[in-house]
């Protein structure tokens, strides 16, 4: 039986390890490498490294960030910020990464998705939303609206549709953000998160509010989510991914405890 | 030293670096003799069958691999790689190297998990092998050990090559073969501690071989 994934997501600017919270300031909080093999040896079933560095400079950084934690960690890694292009895609799969994430560039553009599972594999290929909720309206009837820019621009979609589109473009995962819930640690947004994994058929990792393992475990056995992304509750030593999974594992999720 | 199969369709990096990490000797390439030098090869892939076929082929690696597994060379084929050691591939209707007899198929969406909701497609991440038949591959690791899975078409050979069984909705074959020509449908690089144990003790298999020779 397919075990549930916990992710620690990492964003890195400029090369250190930054946490922010509903998007608004970022502090330094360490470094990226060290902090992934931390949690490789904690125990993550895999790991997600945003980049939120916005120059090209921080990007050539971040490269070689990854190229480090691909030469140390021996689990699948994602990375997701600035992927605008195949281009983008094949920079950060030949430094290391196993898969890569697609987002706004993904709405602007959303053939990125169908060329990059093309090219590398619909497995290759994450489609990462950020989602608000909204009224529901004729063009947003879930009331759930997906935006870019940190939750600052909307796009008019529905992210049901948009989830859809994805999956029928090629994606082979969804990275489904609630920017509401996003830094509150108030738990997921259960309803939109099974939305979504009641909408598609590939799987669906729940991110944005998980302040405790209870949040994690109702992702799984409420929402129906495949894995569940987490930063803060392990970032500032609150929780070892041990201590989630043992939690997790013991409401009966089957969850990988060797490692 | 250990060949990595050098052909556009292979993860031979993460490959090389898992190699690295243990310390093994290892060399990426496609130059026969340099596969025949090596005491096995580690056949990786990702993507699709019928793109990886193609690229084997254009190359002549088809030949020459086919004739390397006759001289009973070690081999360890890894997820793609694994899957196009068979006759068969549904995804693009691919004939395979026919090497191992069987065929791969594409997951049935009408499985369902325990708990009656259906699978999902690809079958992306931790899951368990159960053995079928003893495997020198899996010594000294745990059975309830995972590996990383990431597929949207799963290996169904023959039952005498069946050597480990995965349960997704229903059991299928992750680790096909016979000792000394194996197939893992899972990324034994990308499995942490079991997957790095699985490599070496593939690499120690291998020298066991060209000891004995």
């Amino acid at each position: 039986m397919l075990s549930k994934r916990i992710i620690p997501c990492l964003d890195v600017r400029n090369g250190k390890l930054t946490k922010g919270v509903k998007f608004q300031g970022n502090v330094d909080i360490g470094d990226p490498v060290e902090t992934a093999r931390m949690y490789y040896e904690q125990g993550a079933d895999e790991i997600v490294f945003y980049d939120i560095t916005a120059s090209s400079e921080g990007r050539g950084i971040f490269l070689d960030v990854v190229e480090r934690v691909a030469s140390q960690i021996f689990i699948p890694f994602s990375v997701g910020g600035g992927i605008n292009s195949v281009a983008d895609m094949r920079a950060v799969l030949v430094a290391g990464a196993e898969k890569v994430s697609v987002n706004s560039g993904a709405v602007k553009n959303p053939d990125i998705i169908s060329e990059g599972a093309a090219a590398f594999g619909a497995q290759c290929v994450v489609l990462g939303m950020d989602v608000k909720r909204v009224a529901k309206s004729e063009s947003i009837p879930s009331g759930f609206e997906v935006v870019v820019h940190g939750g600052r621009k909307y796009t008019g979609m529905d992210a049901l549709e948009w989830a859809k589109t994805g999956e029928a473009l090629g994606a082979g995962e969804i990275c489904l953000n609630s920017i509401d819930a996003d830094g509150t640690k108030d738990g997921y947004d259960l309803e939109l998160t099974r939305l979504v994994t009641e909408s598609v058929r590939i799987p669906v990792i729940a991110s944005g509010g998980a302040g405790n393992p209870q949040h994690m475990a109702d992702a799984f056995t409420q929402a129906k989510a495949s894995a569940s992304l987490i930063a803060s509750i392990v970032h500032y030593g609150e929780y070892t991914i041990r201590q989630l999974k043992e939690h997790i594992s013991g409401q009966g999720v089957q969850m990988r405890m060797i490692w | 030293m250990l060949a990595i199969l050098d052909y556009k369709a292979g993860n031979q990096t993460s490959v090389r670096r898992a190699l690295d990490h243990l310390g093994i000797e290892n060399q990426i390439t496609a130059d026969p003799e340099v596969l025949a030098r090596a005491h096995g090869i580690i056949f990786p892939g990702v993507g699709a069958a019928g793109q990886a076929m193609g690229e084997l082929t254009s190359g002549g690696l088809d030949e020459v691999l086919k004739g390397l597994i006759w001289q009973e060379k070690p081999l360890l084929g890894i997820c793609v790689g694994c899957q196009i050691l068979l006759d068969y591939c549904e995804e693009n209707d691919t004939r395979t190297l026919a090497v191992i007899p069987g065929e791969c198929r594409l997951f049935n969406p009408a499985w369902t998990e325990e708990d009656g909701t259906p699978i999902r497609v690809p079958h992306m991440g931790w899951n368990r092998v159960e053995l079928k038949q003893d495997c020198v591959l899996l010594k000294d690791i745990p059975p309830a050990a995972e590996f990383y899975f990431v597929h949207s078409y799963h290996p169904a050979p023959h039952p005498e090559f069946v050597i480990g069984e995965t349960s997704y909705g229903e059991k299928f074959c992750s680790i096909h073969g016979r000792t000394g020509l194996w197939a893992v449908q899972f990324h034994p690089e990308k499995s942490g501690t079991p997957g790095l144990q699985l490599l070496k003790n593939f690499h120690d298999y291998c020298l066991e071989v060209a000891n004995a020779q």
